[in-house]
């Protein structure tokens, strides 16, 4: 079986993986980080969503052998040594945005990436449609659409800019 | 706490917002959900699945699969037969108009003889990883003789369908009524004008956004089986597997219900798989694993909704509501689920009277099989589709009449002060006030500027509409004696078990589930609230049926206004032992300690006890009066509800429809609902952005469509159309509450509110914007092929142009 090695929250890791192995699979599976979840087969839900050499992706779409030498942060890596969240995730708390929790990771691993993607500032339709790959049943968006917006300034060390409208 | 006042709020209490206890583990990747539970040595389960509607199976060949790497076992129908397993059992009974059962017929674990519907389980196979589990299900021989199959009631119903059941002749499950026929008769003969709607309840698929997953172990030198499982209430999935599928003992059988990501009541009932995974567990002697994929949930989790109605409203000259006449069919799918009869019934039906005071009430409910996925409840369970059809009545009655929607509305209101108030389709409403929640939801939405945003909107060449739906519901499930009468299988009472600890802290053990409510916040904020100890220092404990005593689980709104309940019971319980120990170590009597803020004080004077001194003193009980107490402070409560609860409000919603395209675009929602004593109003809000979001989706993009062969055509993420960011709005949310009377907190439910009031209001805002094309009603889902068609045929010449 093919070897697949990757950092993973600043961390060397290495499996032996079926070439059929979804990248997914093989963080919850082999790496017991479970905090990443599978919440379709489509590649709809974005549950899955990680962060791949500074980008998100979603860990069901690709293989694992794929992924092999990247540099993989998952939701377990974003807190500090010493547990402080991220903004986001501490931005996602603050405004409730999240119920049952399992869509969270993937959200919030989204949200960073929608956020530093965006330095010039985000409207909250912005938000709204660049949120098209997560899917969320719980909490209407309402509360997530309103963390994001929150953990920009937070983000970005500035006010968020009001849009030109 | 019977009063209308509420409590001054305490930091941490009743009242208060404090950050969600969970959210730190969920935010961390730390929750701890099914799928991530693995147990040592286990071995992992996949289900060959019918992949027709209907069929007589043949032969099921597994030599080939048998000899595929790694496979450990595989179980098919025989091995179930021959094993002696129930079948899983349906926990409510409804009698036909004649007296008669409904038809119930048996809902083996694996398939027996004939599959019934696509996802239909056929065999389980087990091997050493989920690939080649899958693998050597696929190598499975299954030969089936497909049969004719009914894939909707309108088939169902025809002459010479095929019959799902042989003993369900017509597949007819039953066929039950309510209400007084004759009055009802009377009152359309001294009619005015009568309204009339015929209307479709799309059917849902719940989706939680957690598949399911179901992992059985089992202890050979116990006996013990243990099942951990995605639900919404492990001490029924206990019961119910226990007693009636395998025939386990509860004392031999745990069943844990972790984290659970989402519910939505897809989670509540007993499902074919984890009956098949503790059972297996035990004959290969290793634990057993099953994950469902998004593609199986869409063909196995329970579907909702699927009605087909007919209603009559007779309207008296100045647009009094005389009578309503109903008539429905209810799809049951092809077996029935745990509490699928219960759902276009009596928490149906009963609510035909909504806000409403029509005197006389006649429903007639038939419900049929189809070789379809079971239905049964889904957030609102019965209440969504007769206030769906009842908000929608009453805006073709206000046309019918040529009176405004709100007038005819407050023309037919119970009044505030005839409260209670008996209807005639069996309930008795025990608070309200329609018109607070009216007045105040249409000032919130501006309802009375909305001509001039209309006339803004057409200037731009959009159609903008508005609607809303006056609505109540029945929740807080369940009366116990009430609920047998009906034909509820088991009682709907609801437990706690509050520990204090030596030091003063508290661990509360509650028989409800959080799959994303909240629980381990709000009621660690009631708890907190009644004892005065700080919030930070009450945990609760939830899902796992070795360390609750029982429960019912969560459901139908019921974990605050029941469950919360029992909470506050257990919790008298323990101010009522601490105010004796209290009595015994200031020498006083038990009749003047008085209990407030963390302190039992000897009333009028300054002599007092803190809270964790009592608690220390009862598990160190050198001064004690051991002659009348049990050292410990420990106590339990089940708590029985007096009767249903009746949250309720006013749901508006502000569409605009671009007519080019027939796309509706969501421009405002806004709900004012009244349920009651509100512990979490963060929570609270959160609730009903949630179920209006779900009641959103049904009433603009979610349809489970089944082709005329039985494969379900929506059955992916990729073509179910799960609501999204883009698709939805800020929601704005009020409450404007008067409290519930029959229990100790006046907590009425939020959990379904938003999903039962928000579908009429979208429709009827949609129907508003269309209102020069003359149309009356559309069927959900309001797709731009509908709307656009609509438009297309009422202006021809435009669109030839």
């Amino acid at each position: 079986m093919p070897q697949v090695k990757l950092t993973v929250n600043g961390k060397p890791a290495t499996a032996e993986v079926e070439a059929r192995t979804l990248l997914v699979e093989m963080l919850r599976e082999n790496l017991h980080l479970t905090g990443t979840h599978v919440g379709c087969d489509t590649s709809q839900c974005g549950a899955c969503v990680v962060k791949i050499d500074g980008k998100s992706v979603k860990s069901c779409t690709m293989l694992a052998v794929q992924a092999n030498g990247s540099e993989i942060t998952t939701i377990e890596g974003l807190a500090a040594a010493d547990g402080t969240l991220h903004p986001m995730q501490e931005m996602f708390r603050e405004h409730h945005g999240l119920q049952c929790g399992f869509c969270t990771p993937g959200m919030v691993m989204s949200a960073i990436d929608l956020v530093e993607s965006h330095p010039e500032g985000l409207t909250e339709q912005q938000i709204r449609e660049e949120l098209e790959g997560n899917i969320c049943r719980c909490t209407g968006y309402h509360n997530i659409v309103k963390a994001i917006a929150a953990a920009w300034p937070l983000m970005h060390g500035r006010e968020l800019p009001q849009a030109a409208e | 706490m019977n009063d209308t006042t509420l409590p001054h709020i305490v930091k941490g209490g009743i009242g208060d917002s404090p950050k969600r206890v969970e959210d730190r583990r969920f935010l961390s990747g730390r929750g701890h959900y099914t799928d991530d539970i693995n147990r040592p040595d286990q071995t992992y389960a996949v289900f060959r699945r019918s992949d027709v509607a209907h069929g007589v199976i043949r032969s099921i060949d597994t030599a080939a699969a048998r000899a595929m790497p790694g496979v450990v076992a595989i179980f098919t129908g025989d091995d179930i037969a021959k094993a002696g397993i129930g079948g899983v059992p349906c926990g409510w009974q409804i009698h036909s108009k004649d007296g008669s059962p409904m038809v119930e017929p048996p809902h083996p674990v694996l398939a027996q003889g004939k599959v019934r519907y696509v996802g239909d389980a056929i065999a389980m196979v087990i091997a050493e990883t989920v690939d080649q589990a899958k693998d050597a299900a696929e190598a499975l021989v299954v030969n089936i003789d497909p049969l004719p199959a009914v894939s909707n009631m309108i088939a169902a119903t025809a002459e010479g369908a095929a019959l799902v059941h042989d003993e369900a002749k017509g597949n007819v499950c039953f066929d039950w009524h309510i209400g007084d026929k004759d009055a009802v008769d009377a009152a359309f003969a001294k009619a005015h004008k009568v309204a009339t709607i015929d209307l479709v309840n799309n059917r849902l698929v719940p989706n939680p956004i957690e598949p399911r997953a179901a992992i059985g172990d089992f202890d050979r030198s116990t006996g013990e089986h243990t099942l951990y499982t995605t639900s919404q209430n492990p001490h029924v999935i206990r019961l119910l597997m226990g007693a009636f599928v395998l025939q386990i003992p509860e004392h031999k059988l745990r069943v844990v219900a972790p984290d659970v990501g989402g519910g939505f009541g897809a989670k509540i009932f007993h499902y074919i798989e984890e009956a098949a995974v503790t059972w297996a567990a035990a004959q290969v002697n290793r634990p057993v694993k099953w994950t469902c994929e998004r593609s199986e949930s869409f063909i196995t989790d329970a579907h909702g909704r699927d009605h087909i109605s007919h209603a009559e409203l007779a309207l008296a000259e100045d647009g009094a509501f005389l009578g309503l006449r109903v008539k429905t069919m209810a799809n049951l799918g092809a077996y029935l689920s745990t509490f699928a009869p219960s759902v276009p019934t009596y928490l149906s039906a009963t609510l035909l009277a909504g806000v409403y005071t029509t005197p006389a009430i006649y429903s007639e409910v038939k419900a049929l099989f189809t070789n379809t996925v079971p239905v049964d409840a889904y957030r609102g369970a019965g209440r969504p589709e007769t206030t769906f059809l009842l908000e929608r009545l009453v805006d073709v009655a206000a046309k019918t009449m040529g009176m405004d929607r709100v007038a005819i509305r407050r023309r037919n209101f119970i009044p505030a002060d005839a409260y209670p108030y008996q209807t005639p389709v069996a309930l008795q409403y025990d608070s309200g006030n329609h018109e607070a929640t009216l007045a105040r939801c249409m000032e919130l939405a501006d309802w009375n500027g909305f001509e001039a945003r209309r006339a803004e909107s057409a200037k731009r060449g959009k159609l903008r509409g508005i609607g809303m739906s006056t609505y109540l519901e029945a929740c807080g499930i369940a009366p116990s004696a009430v609920a047998g009468a009906l034909g509820a299988r088991a009682g709907l009472y609801e437990v706690a078990n509050v520990k204090v600890h030596p030091t003063g802290s508290v661990t509360l053990y509650t028989g409800t589930h959080s799959h994303g409510q909240g629980h381990e916040t709000t009621f660690a904020q009631l708890v907190a609230d009644q004892l005065g100890v700080p919030f930070e220092q009450v945990e609760i404990v939830h899902g796992d049926t070795s360390k609750i005593p029982f429960g019912m689980g969560t459901y139908g709104s019921r974990s605050l206004a029941v469950g919360g309940s029992a909470i506050v019971k257990a919790v008298d319980k323990i101010i009522s032992k601490g105010k004796k120990i209290a009595a015994h170590l200031m020498e006083a009597s038990v009749d003047d300690i008085e209990f407030k803020d963390g302190k039992f004080t000897v009333a009028g004077t300054d002599k007092s006890k803190a809270f964790g001194e009592i608690a220390l003193t009862a598990y160190v009980p050198h001064n004690y009066p051991h002659d009348e107490l049990e050292p410990g402070l420990d106590e339990t409560a089940f708590y029985d509800p007096k009767n249903f609860t009746f949250p309720g409000g006013c749901h508006i919603c502000e569409v605009e429809v671009d007519p080019d395209t027939g796309v509706v675009s969501m421009l405002n929602f806004t709900a004012v609902d009244d349920i009651g004593r509100v512990i979490n109003p963060m929570i609270v809000h959160g609730q009903v952005h949630g179920g209006v979001a779900q009641g959103i989706g049904q009433a603009l993009l979610e349809h489970a469509i089944y082709d005329e062969t039985g494969q379900l055509l929506s059955g992916s993420l990729m073509d179910y159309t799960m609501p999204r960011a883009d698709n939805l709005v800020n929601i704005h949310v009020g409450t404007e509450s008067t409290m519930c009377t029959h229990n100790p907190l006046g907590a009425k439910g939020v959990g379904e509110v938003g999903a039962i009031g928000s579908p009429p209001a979208v429709i009827n805002a949609v129907v508003d914007a269309l209102r020069d094309y003359g149309v009356t009603h559309i069927d959900m889902p309001a797709t731009p092929l509908k709307i656009w068609s609509i438009i297309n045929a009422a202006s021809p010449r435009m669109a030839a142009e």
